[in-house]
């Protein structure tokens, strides 16, 4: 392994004394001692007398409020208990998320008549069991505050009997106005039919499919070549190549979850499989896909056609044209090794014009990836939506031609583009219905509201891919009076058939029976996968899409250009009032709660912020104020703060959409000045006559203000010890596999010599300690594991959601992530390395970071209540109860892992309504309010304690999933097996990243994967002598060469045994 | 599961054994009670009859006099009964109900049970005895509480006003003495103004004081002995005791998940659609305060919940449910699984929840105190499972070492080695305590 300078941060990379200072606290604030003249006790306000009076008090209080006469509590048992149902234990159901056009097949948790949890169904094929951010998040929308309890018309509410009295009546006098339904892709085989009927019902109708995310580009470029507007599927299993021309594939591009398990598959290396696939990734601001690319280069986003079009010629041999520099160095690189590999190549782009996917057929055509890693027998119909039809649907509107508008899972007040005029058109509209479950921009202007239910309380199917349906079943009962969509169209198309009814007889006609319908939904998945179908490839729009291409840069560019982007999270603001997305920090930036505009290093510059300047770049990194900045894009104009990453485009600004949402959408949305959090971006895009477009040119000014933005990571920092992460290159990994392992070896060898003689580095454990019985792997039973590939992690946040899920994590807001006060117990860390400087030579690594479970715990030593120790099985136990809140543990952690509850975020305290002053204050968010509510609490996992004030807490190793597991065993009394126990985070991941299970049975799964991968297997500062239980596997990446730029621009060379900090520290002086 | 040995001092105790050893003979009985609890009590008794016959004297009876068409019968009652006409006869008299199955009971075992049933016929309706399963120990801690304090109190009292009034002597006669040698005297000082004794008295109070303040405070939150009212007046002497329900039957949850579970009405009325008279077959009920109790006024309370038309025989589908009052209250930072307990550790409910089959109205018996797990973690042994497969729980095999450990005479683990002074006592049992049994985050996470 090169020296590789890793940081996560511009102080820490410059290493900076404001950064010095700001990170030799653990804890930042100064206690709140009232003596503040500092004059010592005897004049302090608090004197003697006071603390004699506050002692009486308290212990007063305390004897009243305990001796209060203890609570009756009642037990009501079921009058007629369901079969199988036991009180207290979990039962599991199939069905399926869905948000817009995403679905993803789930199996839901219920315990006690609540769903809590939600897991990626295993019985699927092309999900395989994995999850999103988004889908594990999507149970807290169950119990959201915003949701409409009631359907409204005009604006108060109203009964079913009378909207739809009202509704047919409008209907059947709409005279010469159209009806439109306008929705978000509808992936239901029955919901078609349904609105089938309908439409057939009115006969002057149709039905808009309208996507926030669209993907018509592609649709259109397929109809182009292949004459079929769809979108076939990825295989990224069989792909030994991978170009990726922007397009986000591994957290928000198209179908993710499948995509990453696919991916990953060719990325796991050891001893006996010395082979990995490489991944290059050309585009303009840094994706979390990019960040995990092996090669990535820049260019402007205007240039993306340019790109393809040079991929193309190179690819067939005429040598990238048109582009120079790195750029086509790397162009050349890619399309080299995309012919090498040929029929085992794949070229994916995430640009929305139709010209550019043209192109980009044509390559995967020449480079025999249709067949092989583009399948066309299983379309991904997820996303159907054609841009140009809702433009003409919005023209309609404004002309009064549209009589009636219905709309469903489409928010077009906030997700279009010119929303101005689709409100215009809209208000102008006789009947206008929605059936969205919250007062969202959309809503508001609607004439009727039918809230339709959340799909944890709905019959229905989706079809996410072709020949792949899943079926959605309810999990409770509805909380609130809603109605599902499908059953107030069959209603108003005159068919009295109810909807769940309807959606059985549609699967049993087509099943055959009530038992297959019966197996299919306890399966959830009903599977009839088409053979591989062959598609003739037509070339012939290919030679006008390259000249269209070219001319993009002359037509789009200007001197900065922006793009819009998704977050992992937030995504395209369908879940925009998910407290548990929002706080999810980005995987890049660490930011979370806003969005912003991200600008590279020489942007930078133009703001005053010199990177290269350590008095600058503080001002910039250390305060939580950033400076704002006005972007005006197409004519609109919005404020945003800067946020620097590397490797973005020099002269490119990128904004995410999903955020600056109407207050109306929920409590969490909302800033405590008053206003929202962030800026909607859907007005930058702009419609270039078939397509929407995702980028654009950009005018930029300077403003004097300032704003807070919640930025996490910079605080937890390691002070330069080394050993973290370790990462290789795959050209050394073929020369020498054992290279991590010697590294190790070599570091460890002074605790392991004897004698003079060379020791084995499995006795470090023995003779690296302080205390000579280490009991070690003498010990019998269970010892918990955990081994975490930094190969397979590309920091997409679903394990962060899922152990915020299952621990009762709480959330604390926006203003206590910019203290950090973040309670996250899993995060995943983020390190550049490279110059800074040059958007080509950065790298980057992500780390899950947890608790490590140290069999010689730091923490645990220095507790003087002994409320934090050891278990048999390994685990670093905490006893909340015993906890008083010294923080002595989280100061001794050496992985910053232990995370403390300075406010009642949870409401566990004895004293009811503490928090409302604090919110009153300022002092706390108003979502904290939001997550206390008792709709929102039934979500909370009642196996898991939560926290009061006061407390330490961190990562338990999911101790309630492994004592249940253990149980489970003992139950049906046998041994137990690695399917027993599964933690949160590991079950969440689609890569199969996280592997957790008995390290003390040699033929659990952890155990085999440590002896298979001990190639790559450390210990995260493994010198310090912690003994972690958990392991992770080094990062390998597909390069010749390790990105050995050190900082600024120079070379970190020299000794390995130098600290690379000192080495920057020399090079400066320099 | 429990140390008799420890106990077992007393001789009331020792006559207990006797009495239990006395009824010996029942012991080749015991597995056929145990299938017939876990089987057959919930809808036969052998005295009586239930949802069916009552058992007694079954052998004498209609075809049963040939054991094998008993066997057919268990097995497949349908079947059976389509040729049969005593069961055709019985099934009308049951008010069209029939037998389910027992497939899985072989013959020995249906052997077992009748061997059971006429033994206990034979023996008359027994007056509540120890009930089933009931530990030894469940008695003797009864006993134990037999308390000596008064005693000591009266004698404490009695000594201190012996040493009292020998204070006063010895002053009175220091004084006499100071008189005859001319001392001039000083002042007396009557005894409640002595500084001496004014301090001492002090001092004991604060002792007195600290000590009850002390207990107290821990004892807060505490709830042993509490025994509320229930809206039915439901006696598990009556259910678990005289008619020997397996307390499994209606808390089934036990052997599942974390709670127990108070059955639901449809549980009740498996049994009590035919049982709807309380017959005083276990005597007069009374609460309490002392009043006496309508036992079928108490069913019907039953049938109100579960929306039954007694004289009817059907349900009005007009169902309410029951609102019980929680004894066993644990705070909310601990996580308890019965399933652990009773399922894989086989602790009988009696050892945490007392003599359940004597009681009317239940109480609090343990009071469920961290000091009373951690002290039942260290004294239980682990229900290790043999490689013959005897009795025990595979699960724990992994922790074979700690038998080896034994054969060997090691030390336990965690003692310090080496030339280390400590040496630990040897290792004679495997306690919950060493697997990990005393752990803060097995029962708080």
């Amino acid at each position: 392994m090169a020296n590789k300078k890793y940081w996560q941060s511009f102080g820490e990379l410059n290493n900076s004394e404001a950064y010095e200072k700001s990170i030799s606290n653990e804890f930042k604030e100064e206690l709140p001692f009232e003596s503040v003249d500092k004059k010592g006790l005897d004049v302090s306000p608090a004197s003697r007398r006071d603390f004699l009076k506050y002692l009486g008090f308290s212990t007063a209080a305390a004897i009243v409020a305990a001796s209060c006469e203890t609570k009756v509590r009642k037990a009501i048992p079921y009058v007629n208990k369901p079969q199988d149902m036991v009180p207290g234990v979990a039962d599991y159901y199939a069905t399926t998320y869905v948000s817009g056009g995403e679905a993803i097949p789930v199996v839901a948790k219920v315990r006690d008549g609540r769903p809590i949890k939600l897991e990626g169904n295993t019985l699927s094929t092309f999900t395989k069991g994995g999850s999103s951010a988004r889908m594990q998040a999507s149970v807290l929308d169950l119990y959201d505050t915003a949701r409409l309890r009631q359907p409204m018309a005009n604006g108060n509410g109203a009964s079913y009997d009378v909207i739809d009295r009202d509704i047919k009546g409008a209907l059947a006098g709409l005279g010469a106005g159209q009806l439109v339904l306008l929705t978000s892709t509808i992936i239901s085989p029955s919901a078609k039919q349904v609105i089938a009927e309908f439409l057939a019902k009115y006969p002057n109708s149709k039905h808009v499919q309208f996507d926030a995310i669209s993907y018509t580009g592609m649709l259109l470029a397929n109809e182009a070549t292949f004459g079929k507007r769809a979108i076939p599927s990825y295989n990224f299993n069989n792909a030994q190549t991978i170009v990726s021309l922007g397009a986000d594939f591994l957290c928000t591009w198209l179908s993710p979850v499948e995509f990453q398990h696919g991916y990953s598959k060719n990325r796991k290396v050891h001893e006996g499989n010395v082979q990995m696939s490489k991944h290059f990734q050309f585009e303009s601001m840094m994706s979390t896909t990019g960040a995990s690319a092996d090669e990535r280069f820049v260019h402007r986003p205007s240039e993306a056609g340019i790109v393809a079009a040079a991929l193309l010629s190179a690819v067939n041999g005429q040598g990238a044209t048109g582009v120079s520099g790195k750029l086509k160095t790397g162009i050349e690189q890619a399309a080299k090794e995309l012919v090498a590999n040929k029929g085992k190549a794949l070229v994916v782009s995430g640009s929305n014009n139709a010209q550019v996917q043209i192109i980009v057929n044509a390559i995967n055509d020449a480079i025999g990836a249709y067949g092989s890693t583009i399948s066309w027998a299983n379309p991904i119909l997820m996303h159907q939506g054609v841009d140009s039809e809702m433009v003409s649907l919005v023209q309609d509107m404004e002309a009064g031609r549209v009589g009636a508008l219905m709309i469903y899972g489409a928010n077009p007040s906030y997700e279009y583009f010119d929303a101005e005029r689709f409100n215009k058109g809209l208000k102008s509209i006789k009947l206008s219905v929605s059936f969205n479950d919250r007062k969202d921009e959309t809503t508001q202007l609607c004439k009727y509201v039918v809230p339709a239910p959340h799909f944890l309380e709905s019959w229905g199917d989706a079809e996410p891919k072709a020949g792949f349906v899943s079926l959605i079943q309810p999990t409770i009962n509805p909380l609130f009076n809603t109605r599902p969509f499908e059953e107030s169209l069959l209603r108003w198309s005159g068919n009295a058939t109810a909807w769940d009814v309807y959606l059985k007889n549609y699967w049993i006609a087509k099943l055959g029976s009530q038992a297959t319908f019966d197996k299919a939904l306890q399966d959830g998945v009903i599977e009839s996968p088409a053979a591989e179908v062959a598609a003739a490839f037509n070339a012939a729009p290919v030679g006008q899409a390259t000249a269209a291409a070219n001319a993009m840069k002359q037509q789009g560019g200007g001197e900065y250009e922006v793009v819009i982007y998704q977050k992992v999270g937030v995504g395209s603001g369908k879940q925009a009032n998910n407290p548990w997305l929002l706080e999810l920090p980005d995987p890049i930036t660490r930011v979370s709660w806003d969005n912003y505009a991200v600008i590279s290093p020489a942007l930078a510059k133009k703001f005053d912020i010199d990177l290269n300047d350590r008095r600058s770049a503080d001002r910039y990194e250390v305060e939580v104020m950033k400076p704002v900045i006005k972007v005006k894009v197409h004519g609109k104009e919005v404020e945003l703060p800067i946020i620097v990453i590397p490797g973005t485009q020099e002269n490119t600004i990128a904004i995410a959409v999903g955020y600056g949402r109407d207050k109306a959408v929920g409590r969490s949305v909302g800033a405590s000045d008053g206003g929202v959090l962030g800026k909607n971006a859907y007005p930058f895009l702009s419609f270039n006559g078939s397509t929407i477009e995702w980028n654009g040119k950009a005018e930029m000014e300077k403003t004097d203000k300032l704003y807070k933005i919640a930025q996490g990571q910079t605080h937890n920092s390691y002070e330069g010890r080394e050993g973290v992460i370790r990462e290789i290159t795959f050209e050394e990994y073929k020369k020498e596999p054992n290279t991590i392992f010697n590294e190790r070896k070599h570091e460890l060898k002074h605790f392991v010599e004897k004698d003079g003689k060379e020791g084995d580095i499995k006795d470090f454990a023995k003779e690296g300690t302080l205390y000579p019985d280490f009991p070690g792997e003498d010990q019998p039973g269970i010892k918990w594991g955990m081994s975490i590939d930094l190969n397979s992690c590309f920091g997409c946040g679903a394990c962060v959601v899922a152990c915020h899920i299952e621990n009762n994590v709480p959330i604390v807001g926006k203003h206590e992530v910019a203290r950090y006060h973040d309670m996250h117990w899993l995060r995943i860390d983020r390190y550049f390395s490279g110059n800074p400087n040059d958007a080509e030579s950065i790298q980057t690594v992500f780390q899950p970071m947890l608790c490590q479970h140290c069999d010689n715990a730091p923490c645990e030593n220095v507790c003087p209540v002994a409320a934090t120790h050891h278990s048999q099985e390994g685990i670093n136990m905490m006893a909340y109860n015993r906890c008083i809140g010294t923080r002595y543990c989280a100061n001794n952690c050496p992985y910053k892992v232990r995370r403390f509850n300075w406010a009642d975020y949870t409401g566990a305290d004895s004293f009811p309504n503490n928090q409302q002053p604090l919110v009153d204050e300022g002092n706390l968010d108003d979502v904290i309010l939001m997550m206390n509510d008792d709709l929102t609490r039934m979500v909370l996992n009642p196996d898991v304690t939560v926290r009061s004030r006061g407390v330490m807490e961190k990562c338990s190793f999911c101790v309630q999933r492994t004592q249940a597991g253990k149980l489970e065993a003992k139950k049906q009394n046998r041994l137990l097996a690695d399917d027993d126990v599964k933690t949160a985070c590991q079950q969440a991941c689609s890569a199969d990243a996280i592997v957790f299970g008995n390290a003390h049975d040699k033929n659990s799964l952890v155990s085999q994967v440590r002896k298979q991968f001990n190639s790559r297997l450390y210990h995260s500062l493994e010198e310090i002598h912690t003994m972690p239980n958990v392991s992770y596997l080094a990062k390998v990446r597909n390069t010749a060469e390790i990105s050995n730029e050190g900082v600024l621009g120079t070379i970190i060379g020299g000794h390995s045994e130098e600290a690379p900090a000192a080495a920057a520290h020399e090079e400066h002086k320099g | 599961m429990i140390d008799h040995r420890a106990t077992v001092k007393r001789i009331l105790i020792s006559a207990l054994f006797f009495l239990l050893l006395s009824v010996g003979n029942k012991l080749s009985a015991q597995d056929g009670k145990a299938i017939f609890q876990n089987n057959c009590a919930s809808c036969h008794s052998v005295f009586k009859d239930l949802t069916g016959p009552a058992l007694g004297g079954v052998t004498s009876r209609g075809p049963w006099t040939d054991h094998k068409k008993l066997y057919e019968w268990v097995h497949n009652p349908a079947k059976f009964m389509a040729s049969d006409p005593y069961t055709q006869g019985l099934k009308a008299k049951f008010g069209g109900v029939v037998m389910s199955p027992f497939e899985n009971l072989s013959e020995k075992e249906i052997d077992a049970v009748i061997d059971y049933v006429e033994k206990t016929a034979k023996a008359g309706p027994a007056t509540p005895g120890p009930g089933q399963g009931t530990p030894g120990a469940g008695g003797a801690q009864v006993l134990d509480e037999k308390d000596n304090s008064i005693l000591y109190g009266v004698l404490t009292l009695i000594l201190a006003v012996v040493a009292f009034i020998m204070l006063q002597v010895n002053s009175n006669l220091k004084k006499l003495a100071d008189d005859k040698d001319g001392l001039p005297a000083y002042e007396t000082i009557p005894f409640y103004r002595n500084k001496s004794y004014i301090t001492l008295l002090t001092l004991v109070l604060f002792v007195i004081g600290g000590f009850y303040i002390v207990k107290g405070a821990i004892g807060l939150g505490r709830s042993q002995n509490y025994q509320p009212e229930q809206p039915i007046f439901y006696s598990h002497k009556v259910h678990a005791g005289v008619n020997q329900i397996n307390c499994l039957y209606c808390h089934g949850g036990a052997m599942e998940g974390k709670a127990a579970n108070i059955p639901s009405v449809n549980i009740c009325m498996n049994c009590h659609m035919t049982i709807n008279e309380y017959t005083e077959s276990a005597g007069k009920l009374y609460r309490e305060d002392g009043t006496q109790v309508d036992g079928t006024a108490e069913i019907k309370k039953i049938y109100a919940a579960a929306g039954w038309d007694a004289t009817k025989k059907a349900y009005t589908g007009e169902t309410k449910e029951i609102q019980w009052t929680k004894i066993h209250n644990l705070p909310d930072h601990v996580f308890f699984s019965h399933a652990q307990h009773v399922n894989a550790g086989k602790v009988q409910c009696q050892t945490c929840h007392g003599e359940i089959t004597k009681m009317d109205e239940v109480y609090q018996f343990a009071d469920l105190s961290m000091g009373w797990c951690i002290n039942c973690h260290r004294t239980t042994k682990v229900n290790f499972g043999g490689k013959s497969g005897e009795e025990g729980n595979k699960f724990y095999s992994i922790y074979e070492k700690f038998h080896d450990d034994l054969k060997s005479h090691k030390k336990a683990p965690g003692a310090l080695g080496g030339d280390s002074v400590i040496v630990a006592p040897l290792r004679d049992s495997i306690t919950v305590a060493d697997i990990g049994g005393l752990e803060c985050q097995k029962c708080h996470y």
